[in-house]
């Protein structure tokens, strides 16, 4: 479904990510894993559109994701869950929603994209007229996926959704995740929390200062001598 | 000069119609700030330029007034999208002081082409509403200034509707938000930009058309309206919407008592020293930050 080809990235001399390849199957939770400033968020915002490679491929169904800009991505049914969530915080909870069913494919589909928002995390129905920014980090996180989700999404990129949240939460949190797959959505998850993150994928790459060293199913990966060691600690 | 009951009353009454206009021509300046972080300094020379247009209609082509916000909101639309396409688009990601050199730029250009095509001939329009007056008390309330009012507040409602109620005022909002976030959920930022631009100018376009029947225009009638939005926005928060209503009333407040209270130019002093005042104490505006 997409498929990225020696993909390089730079911030000035400096390379975020070198000769990235992965592809992402339809249907499937792929895991991208790795430590703090290996390259995760760049990889994810890059494929947003919201930073452009210096060399490399990206394509989403055979279309050429580095011909788009960021905004007909998105309308391409790619959704992101941003760190730090990015919410629209001067707004209400109803009306973030409401924007993420703004592209003229969502919109034909926001009444029900809704519901479902309102039955995954009924907490945002309860607190539809209160502003972002007044909502607990549980909360908030709830809120960017659910506007992610009103985009009616094919393809759908968290990252680092259990940032700074407390386990209970992060557990419900990866259980929508599995929800969502459940519904025919495909996942690309960007995460630290490499164990849990492993137990949900059906496939995962493992990023390190911007290179793809060690990829293949969740058994193969969390198997392996070295993942063991340096991230599993077992 | 001996103070009334009936001079105050006066200056109460002139300056909460005054503000009215001065929070119209004000909104358009913060919506395009709130949206893009950019002061447009060439705010009043579009206004002057609306003002030309509505002038002509009126004394040349025997129109009324009121009508020729038809003509008035979408020109300057037309001409805000087509003078930031241009010039500002360029230099979006610019530094602040790039930004500040174009659109002061900007002014002068517009103020100076407009002596050399436009005279520097002072004109006032006469029509049938420039005599309307009523009296309430021994206070006169000027119709045509009544109907600014009305319509100001009208077409400040409109704009604030179409921000709050409509997909594509949302859009506005989020992307001033979160340009990234905007992004993500498919809102094109720059057509955002654009629009706002656009909306900002049209909203020149119907303060000039409701000023004309009693207010003179000639080509440097912008540098007073453009600083007095500069103070209004500062006053009411830039960005903040109802903030930079409120401010505007109490801007023209200030100016009208201002000139019943001090002598001849001395009741500027008072604008602007609410103006230094601000941005010493409260630089976010008396209304807090930005509220949208």
């Amino acid at each position: 479904m997409l498929n990225v080809n020696n993909l390089r990235v730079q911030y000035g001399a400096f390379a975020a990510l070198q000769d990235v390849s992965l592809s992402i199957t339809e249907g499937q939770i792929v895991s991208i894993v790795g430590a703090n400033g290996a390259g995760k968020t760049t990889l994810i915002n890059t494929i947003s559109g919201l930073l452009r490679p210096v060399s490399g491929e990206i394509t989403f169904e055979d279309k050429n994701l580095l011909h788009l800009e960021g905004h007909e991505i998105a309308a391409l049914g790619i959704a992101q869950v941003p760190e730090g969530r990015k919410l629209f915080t001067d707004m209400t909870v109803y009306e973030n929603l409401i924007m993420g069913g703004y592209s003229k494919h969502a919109k034909l589909n926001r009444e029900k994209s809704l519901e479902m928002v309102y039955e995954l995390f009924p907490i945002l129905k309860s607190r539809d007229k209160q502003l972002a920014r007044t909502l607990s980090g549980g909360e908030q996180q709830m809120l960017a996926i659910g506007r992610a989700v009103m985009m009616n999404p094919r393809l759908m990129m968290f990252d680092e959704p259990s940032l700074g949240l407390a386990p209970m939460i992060v557990q419900s949190i990866f259980n929508v995740i599995l929800r969502l797959k459940a519904t025919g959505m495909t996942i690309m998850l960007v995460e630290q929390n490499v164990r849990q993150s492993l137990q949900i994928s059906d496939y995962a790459y493992v990023l390190e200062t911007g290179r793809v060293v060690l990829h293949g199913t969740d058994q193969v990966v969390s198997s392996n001598d070295y993942m063991r060691k340096a991230y599993l600690g077992i | 000069m001996v103070f009334s009951f009936e001079l105050f009353g006066q200056a109460v009454v002139t300056g909460i119609l005054i503000g009215g206009i001065f929070a119209l021509i004000s909104v358009g300046l913060s919506l395009i700030w709130g949206v893009m972080r950019i002061i447009n300094f060439a705010h009043g020379e579009f206004l002057m330029i609306a003002m030309y247009i509505a002038y002509f209609l009126v004394a040349k082509g025997g129109w009324d007034p009121y009508l020729t916000i038809l003509i008035t909101a979408p020109a300057l639309f037309l001409i805000g999208i087509i003078i930031f396409q241009v010039t500002i688009r360029p230099i979006i990601k610019d530094p602040p002081i790039n930004q500040i050199m174009l659109t002061v730029g900007l002014s002068l250009i517009l103020q100076n082409l407009a002596l050399v095509f436009l005279k520097a001939d002072v004109l006032t329009a006469n029509t049938a509403y420039t005599r309307m007056n009523f009296y309430l008390g021994g206070v006169v309330v000027r119709g045509s200034q009544l109907i600014a009012f009305v319509g100001s507040a009208l077409a400040a409602f409109i704009l604030y509707w179409i921000l709050q109620k409509t997909d594509i005022g949302r859009a506005i909002r989020a992307a001033s938000q979160n340009r990234d976030a905007a992004t993500l959920v498919g809102i094109n930022v720059r057509s955002t930009y654009l629009l706002a631009f656009g909306l900002g100018s049209a909203s020149l376009g119907v303060a000039a058309s409701l000023m004309i029947p009693f207010y003179y225009t000639s080509p440097t009638v912008g540098l007073f309206f453009g600083l007095i939005a500069y103070v209004v926005v500062v006053l009411g928060g830039l960005g903040n919407f109802i903030g930079t209503l409120v401010a505007g009333l109490i801007i023209g407040l200030t100016e009208s008592i201002g000139a019943s209270l001090l002598p001849g130019s001395l009741a500027r002093v008072l604008t602007f020293g609410i103006f230094i005042f601000v941005l010493l104490l409260r630089p976010q505006g008396i209304f807090g930050g930005k509220q949208k």
